[in-house]
């Protein structure tokens, strides 16, 4: 198996896990936007969602393990990635020119990821931490839309989300660039697809602080 | 007939060797519109040469956009602000009265620095030695319509092979990735019959010498394709993603 460990250390292999895990993630990003539409429900429509999951914790623990490998992955790859092309043009230019021929979204990829990695570790910290270990017995909902109005938290959220929209935007096109998917019939379509998915999830999670924090909620 | 000139300013990166530590020098020049950028640096140059100071060492060759020599960065982009030509095909009507114009030389690790505005860049000889040829001997050019290759097919080798390794897309990434280069010289083998036998180890062993001389890795920005005087696609990069993937599982 050494040769797997090889190739993925490539810089190919590399760029190739970045793709294989961003994917993946996004398929999370998914699930989680439909699961948390439910909190438009209202409190027993988010609860019963959240006591199906309890139904198959065993199941959900092992995707959890995946899904936080996963998130290792791509984090630590992303780092790795972003350290070795720092020290591939040690002198920068005096003058930037690379503003004019590439997109805000693919230059900042390792800023917006950085911002959504120092989220999530919140995020999980105050809402799956404390609802799953800390032995507090408050439902979800409640946990959840308390947080949700606290202004820092929302504010947070928010300007979390529509970085992560930016990430989005670079990286779906990007992972179908790195699995060598890229031709001149399908992949304007895939780069107008991928802001599109990128607008879907900014505008799904990012309605969620607006509508407890801003609009008040229910 | 009238013959006007512009001022300019230029600041041109002068270093003395790899080692030593490089500033911008500042030239004030006078130059026809008509003529090149490069001809304007072999004015400056014969003017300093009269006063007995060290001229700017730049590399240049063929002056027709052919051969891949010349190479500066001109206000931060490798061959100048106009798309699809190299440094000697650029002209200084494209400068206004009074302008100020920032010269480099390319940057990236896999490219020191020999002198001022040279760059050695044989890290891309590197690679080409290691697969970027046909080991079996081809013969000449065969008889038109004795290996049939599909139109399209033969224009993309070909758009492919017209890379010329002038190592802008290095200088344009921002991870002074070479993946634009590298990949160019993949496709145009891969795409024809005459590639095919050696068509995987040859991907496999031309990456494994570009992560050697310290390029970056790609981060799909697209700065490489916008900047390469020949226009090489990112497509290409897509197919050597692809190539090297298939080398892997075979």
């Amino acid at each position: 198996m050494g040769w797997v460990w090889k190739s993925l250390n490539s810089s190919i292999g590399k760029k190739f896990v970045m793709a294989v895990t961003g994917v993946a993630l996004m398929l999370f990003l998914v699930i989680h936007l439909a699961g948390n539409m439910s909190l438009y429900g209202g409190k027993d429509a988010f609860n019963n969602y959240v006591g199906l999951l309890e139904h198959i914790k065993p199941f959900i623990r092992v995707i959890e393990v995946i899904l936080g490998l996963v998130f290792a992955f791509h984090i630590f790859n992303g780092i790795r990635l972003w350290i070795q092309n720092k020290q591939a043009r040690p002198l920068p230019y005096s003058v930037n020119g690379s503003r004019k021929n590439t997109t805000v979204f693919s230059r900042t990829a390792f800023i917006t990821g950085s911002i959504v990695f120092i989220f999530l570790v919140i995020h999980l910290q105050s809402i799956w931490y404390v609802f799953n270990f800390s032995g507090v017995e408050e439902d979800l909902y409640t946990l959840t839309t308390d947080w949700m109005r606290v202004g820092w938290y929302a504010a947070l959220y928010f300007v979390a989300i529509l970085l992560l929209g930016f990430h989005l935007n670079h990286g779906f096109q990007s992972a179908f660039q790195t699995f060598g998917w890229n031709n001149s019939k399908y992949f304007p379509f895939i780069k107008k697809f991928g802001t599109f998915f990128a607008l879907v999830i900014t505008i799904g999670f990012g309605s969620i602080p607006v509508y407890f924090f801003l609009l008040g909620g229910k | 007939m009238e013959h006007k000139k512009i001022n300019l300013t230029l600041k041109v990166w002068r270093q003395q060797d790899a080692n030593a530590k490089g500033k911008f020098a500042d030239y004030k020049v006078s130059v026809s519109p008509d003529s090149s950028f490069l001809e304007m640096l072999d004015d400056i140059n014969n003017d300093l040469e009269k006063k007995g100071m060290e001229p700017i060492t730049f590399e240049s060759d063929c002056r027709e956009g052919i051969c891949g020599t010349c190479g500066l960065v001109i206000n931060g982009q490798p061959h100048g602000p106009i798309p699809r030509i190299a440094t000697c095909q650029l002209h200084m009507r494209n400068f206004k009265e009074g302008d100020t114009i920032y010269v480099e030389p390319f940057r990236a690790k896999a490219f020191p620095i020999i002198k001022d505005l040279m760059v050695d860049r044989s890290a891309m000889d590197r690679i080409m030695e290691a697969g970027g040829f046909i080991s079996v001997n081809t013969l000449s050019v065969p008889d038109g319509n004795s290996i049939p290759i599909p139109k399209e097919v033969a224009s993309e080798a070909m758009d492919a092979a017209s890379c010329i390794g002038c190592g802008a897309c290095v200088a344009a990434c921002k991870n002074a990735s070479a993946m634009l280069f590298v990949s160019a010289k993949v496709s145009q083998f891969a795409l024809l019959p005459q590639g095919q036998p050696e068509r995987y180890i040859r991907v496999d062993e031309m990456v494994k010498a570009m992560d050697q001389y310290g390029f970056g890795n790609c981060s799909n920005t697209y700065a490489c394709e916008a900047e390469c005087p020949k226009g090489v696609s990112i497509k290409n990069i897509a197919r050597m993603n692809r190539d090297y993937f298939m080398a892997k599982i075979k």
